[in-house]
């Protein structure tokens, strides 16, 4: 089979053409209002003291990075258990609320001084999300509650947590060491560099190790995994574990983002678009075989249609509707029917000239 | 159409990627006969009644049904149901908490006036179909409380009652008894005398020659023939089927193959017990034994295994593995201790359908090993052809989804799971189910040569036959309770005599 043939068959083929699709219709769109083509890929240096990376796809990286980051863990939920994790959106924000916390130490609701070093903040902030993440998958792994019901739980819980622990306020933490986990680290900014540190770690422990043949295998049958030696609550666990461990760090970079811990607003509707990742990267979420590149595409596809929506000037209140259109498109188009009917056109396209073969053979 | 036939198929062709299903097959089936569509795993039977029920969609042929008068092409279940083809599989494809009346009327329930269920109407209507058909059953239980072999009659009964002129069986022996297959039979041939035209896909060849009128026999997707039942003997339908003649399956025990009572021992179970499964049982094995657990169905023999293995933890008594004492909580202790377990249930326990084949060979050895230790792809492709190539395993490649595999070579691709692991002591429940004469052979001969190099085999079967092969020692079990050992000469009368009760010496 040619290379082309078998990336077309494979499962990132349609998360790939919705990229495209998207960056097309930004091209077109440019080009109608008289800019170069290029311009949406246009990456250049700001001209401020100093420079930075900036330009539309940076912004569609950057902004994105949470969403790739929470893509990662909730890929792993849904394949382990075929359920999902309404939680992370609530648990980034607890551990948003944590992190500043501890960094503002007695000085809250408002600092510009370090309570403690930053890495203790950030520690923090990162524990509490994987004790989160120990809470939903002890209730799904152990005590088989189903996910949606059980991470339902920290969905609105974790928020309000959050406000306790703020003691009700917001807590800003206006540092530049603080700010730089979503600022900048030279030109660039630095959430891109963390979503790739956590997308790299990941793709190489699920090609290092066995724990993504676990996972899929556990997701498929669990009590065939379990006679064949598998652990499989412990490792459901483990998956909701890394979903908590990545809720924290994707808090922690919301919040430096802002400066500050607004217990209402961060990570407000992440969960859906962090699902929404998974499902667009062709992943069923009814658990299994899963891609850990679809769903991360399919997160960048995400922030992408957001940037879209800016760039053809549609204002943010009906933004939601644009991006309801495009999500059922390629939604639809990757639905197990749809696919099926393509196969059928193939097969019928590729019938007659595998006769002609045969009959000059 | 000629008379008296009620289905003709002309030149079936379908192509899987990479695999010929089935290439210009012919089948006919008249009124009120029984007539076997019989071939090894992977010939095509499934594929063909696939065809013909609308779920596989076939790219060359004819199908031509009596009162249609024009080619047929069904694009689903329901298609085929409406022009009179029902199929009962396997699996009870019903719901097991609703009512015996409520299945058999599902989707087609009579309805009152006002457009709702007409409950009582429904009842009286399912009442006279099970007694029409002479199950005995109370119509208003829910189907749950009743045996698999009456749920798969109820299954035929709600086929029946769709006026079906065709009804296709696909196995539905594989998980009944005796006794239960004996109902089943008069039912197919109460059907037949009603002029239903039956197709029974099964791999038991006894029953194929108790009930069938007629036989199809298919081979790697080609049609070998269609025969009158009195003119293909057993022998020659086996050399059928295989396209050769098969060495004689009474020969496999080497000599001397008996049971040694001072060979080391392996396993050795005190006082063994699963709540509500298994009673306590004492059990020992030695090294290079071939032990075989019999009884009737629910007897216990799967649970029995199943204690020892940990998949049901059991709850009392003590085990020693190689003179160890051992704990097993988990069957990943028990695989530490370096046993494997085949369990009976494929779909359910066995396969993990949508990984590869690949995937699915080396997966215990894998579990093994631990998470952070990867067999590395090399290693792991090579394993994966080694028992493709020895168990000879019919798959596209070692990337295809064990799913997409027959029955029986989803066996031995579990089986080749198991022998990966290198085990001392391998339980095999159930191993040869669905699984055609010559791939059985096959998997007996294995059996043997495990136990020539020492290991320890623990073998169960429905087929007797089969174990007085394989065994040089039986465990007779009943109503959860371990009964009996048999050793010495095991003869069929023996071992019957000790399920049976009375004498179980």
């Amino acid at each position: 089979m040619s290379a082309l043939k078998k990336f077309t068959r494979s499962q990132l083929f349609m998360p790939v053409v919705c990229v495209v699709l998207v960056l097309l219709i930004n091209v077109v769109y440019d080009v109608a209002q008289g800019r170069p083509f290029y311009e949406f890929f246009r990456i250049y240096l700001s001209d401020a003291a100093q420079p930075v990376l900036q330009g539309r796809l940076i912004s569609i990286l950057n902004r994105g990075s949470e969403v790739a980051i929470l893509a990662i863990g909730m890929t792993l939920v849904v394949s382990a258990s075929a359920g999902t994790d309404i939680s992370v959106g609530s648990v980034m924000s607890l551990c948003a609320c944590v992190c500043c916390t501890i960094l503002a130490g007695d000085m809250a609701p408002q600092t510009t001084e370090l309570a403690v070093p930053l890495i203790v903040g950030i520690l923090g902030g990162l524990v509490v999300g994987c004790l989160c993440g120990a809470f939903n998958g002890f209730l799904v792994a152990n005590l088989n509650i189903q996910p949606m019901v059980a991470t339902l739980i920290l969905y609105s819980a974790a928020r309000a947590i959050g406000l306790l622990v703020n003691h009700d306020f917001i807590i800003y933490v206006r540092n530049d060491t603080f700010a730089l986990l979503g600022g900048y680290i030279g030109p660039i900014p630095t959430p891109i560099i963390i979503a790739a540190a956590c997308i790299a770690i990941a793709l190489l422990v699920l090609k290092k190790t066995a724990l993504g043949m676990y996972i899929q295998s556990v997701g498929i049958n669990r009590k065939a995994s379990r006679i064949a030696g598998l652990n499989s609550a412990l490792i459901i666990f483990v998956c909701y574990l890394i979903c908590g461990l990545c809720s924290g760090i994707s808090g922690v970079v919301a919040s430096s983002r802002i400066t500050s811990a607004d217990p209402a607003a961060i990570g407000l509707t992440f969960e859906m678009d962090a699902i929404l990742a998974v499902a667009i990267g062709g992943n069923s979420l009814g658990g299994g075989k899963f891609n850990l590149a679809g769903s991360i595409i399919g997160a960048y596809t995400i922030q992408a249609i957001t940037t879209t929506m800016y760039n053809l000037g549609i204002s943010s209140a009906v933004a939601p509707v644009f991006k309801a259109v495009i999500i059922i498109i390629i939604v639809v188009v990757q639905a197990p029917p749809v696919k099926a009917y393509f196969a059928r056109r193939r097969a019928a396209k590729a019938l007659p000239t595998a006769k002609k073969e045969a009959a000059s053979v | 159409m000629e008379n008296n036939v009620v289905l003709t198929m002309r030149g079936i062709t379908m192509t899987f990627p990479g695999v010929k299903a089935l290439d210009n097959v012919d089948f006919t089936l008249r009124k009120g006969e029984i007539h076997a569509l019989m071939g090894e795993n992977g010939a095509g039977k499934s594929t063909l009644i696939k065809c013909l029920t609308g779920i596989n969609d076939f790219e060359a042929g004819e199908i031509r049904v009596d009162g249609v008068d024009h080619p047929v092409k069904n694009r689903s279940t329901m298609d085929a149901q409406k022009i009179g083809i029902s199929t009962v599989y396997q699996e009870v494809n019903l719901c097991p908490n609703l009512t015996v009346a409520e299945n058999l009327f599902i989707g087609r329930e009579p309805m009152t006036a006002l457009r709702t269920i007409d409950r009582r109407k429904m009842v009286k209507q399912a009442d006279e179909l099970v007694k029409r058909l002479d199950i005995k059953v109370d119509v208003t239980q829910n189907l749950e409380n009743y045996s698999l072999a009456i749920q798969q009659m109820i299954a035929i009964a709600r086929a029946v009652d769709m006026d079906c002129k065709v009804l296709i069986l696909d196995e539905p022996t594989s998980s009944l008894d005796d006794s239960e297959v004996e109902k089943l039979f008069k039912l197919m041939n109460q059907l037949k005398d009603n002029g239903v035209g039956i197709i029974f896909v099964t791999h038991f060849l006894e029953q194929v020659y108790a009930v069938c009128d007629r036989i199809t026999v298919l081979r790697n997707g080609t049609l070998v023939g269609e025969y009158p039942i009195a003119d293909l003997p057993r022998v020659k339908l086996v050399a059928a089927m295989m396209g050769k003649d098969f060495d004689d399956l009474a020969a496999i025990k080497p000599e001397g193959f008996t049971y040694d009572a001072d060979a080391p021992l392996e396993i050795s179970a005190r006082g063994l017990s699963h709540k509500g499964t298994i009673k306590p049982f004492d059990l020992d094995i030695h090294k290079g034994e071939v032990i075989g657990l019999t009884g009737l169905l629910g007897s216990g023999r799967s649970e029995l295994a199943r204690s020892i293995y940990g998949a049901d933890k059991a709850q009392t008594g003590t085990l020693k593995v190689g003179g160890k004492d051992a704990k097993i909580k988990e069957p990943i202790d028990a695989m530490h201790l370096g046993m494997g377990m085949l369990p009976d249930d494929r779909k359910a326990e066995g396969i993990i359908g949508d990984l590869s084949v690949r995937e699915n060979i080396i997966l215990a050895l894998q579990a093994k090993r631990g998470m952070f230790k990867q067999l590395s792809r090399a290693k792991q492709e090579e394993l994966a052809d080694k028992y493709i190539e020895m168990l000879q395993i019919k798959t596209a490649s070692r990337e295809t989804p064990i799913k997409q595999l027959s029955g029986g070579n989803q066996q031995k691709a579990i089986i080749g799971r198991w022998l990966a692991t290198d085990p001392d002591f391998l339980i095999l429940d159930e191993p040869t189910r669905g699984i055609d004469v010559g791939t059985k052979t096959e998997i007996q001969k294995l059996i043997i040569k495990l136990a020539g190099e020492g290991k320890s085999v623990m073998f169960i079967s429905s087929e007797i036959e089969e174990m007085l092969r394989t065994c040089n020692r039986m465990a007779v079990l009943r109503d959860g309770q371990k009964v009996g050992e048999l050793d010495g000469e095991l003869t069929q009368e023996r071992v019957m005599a000790a399920i049976a009760g009375g004498d179980s010496k």
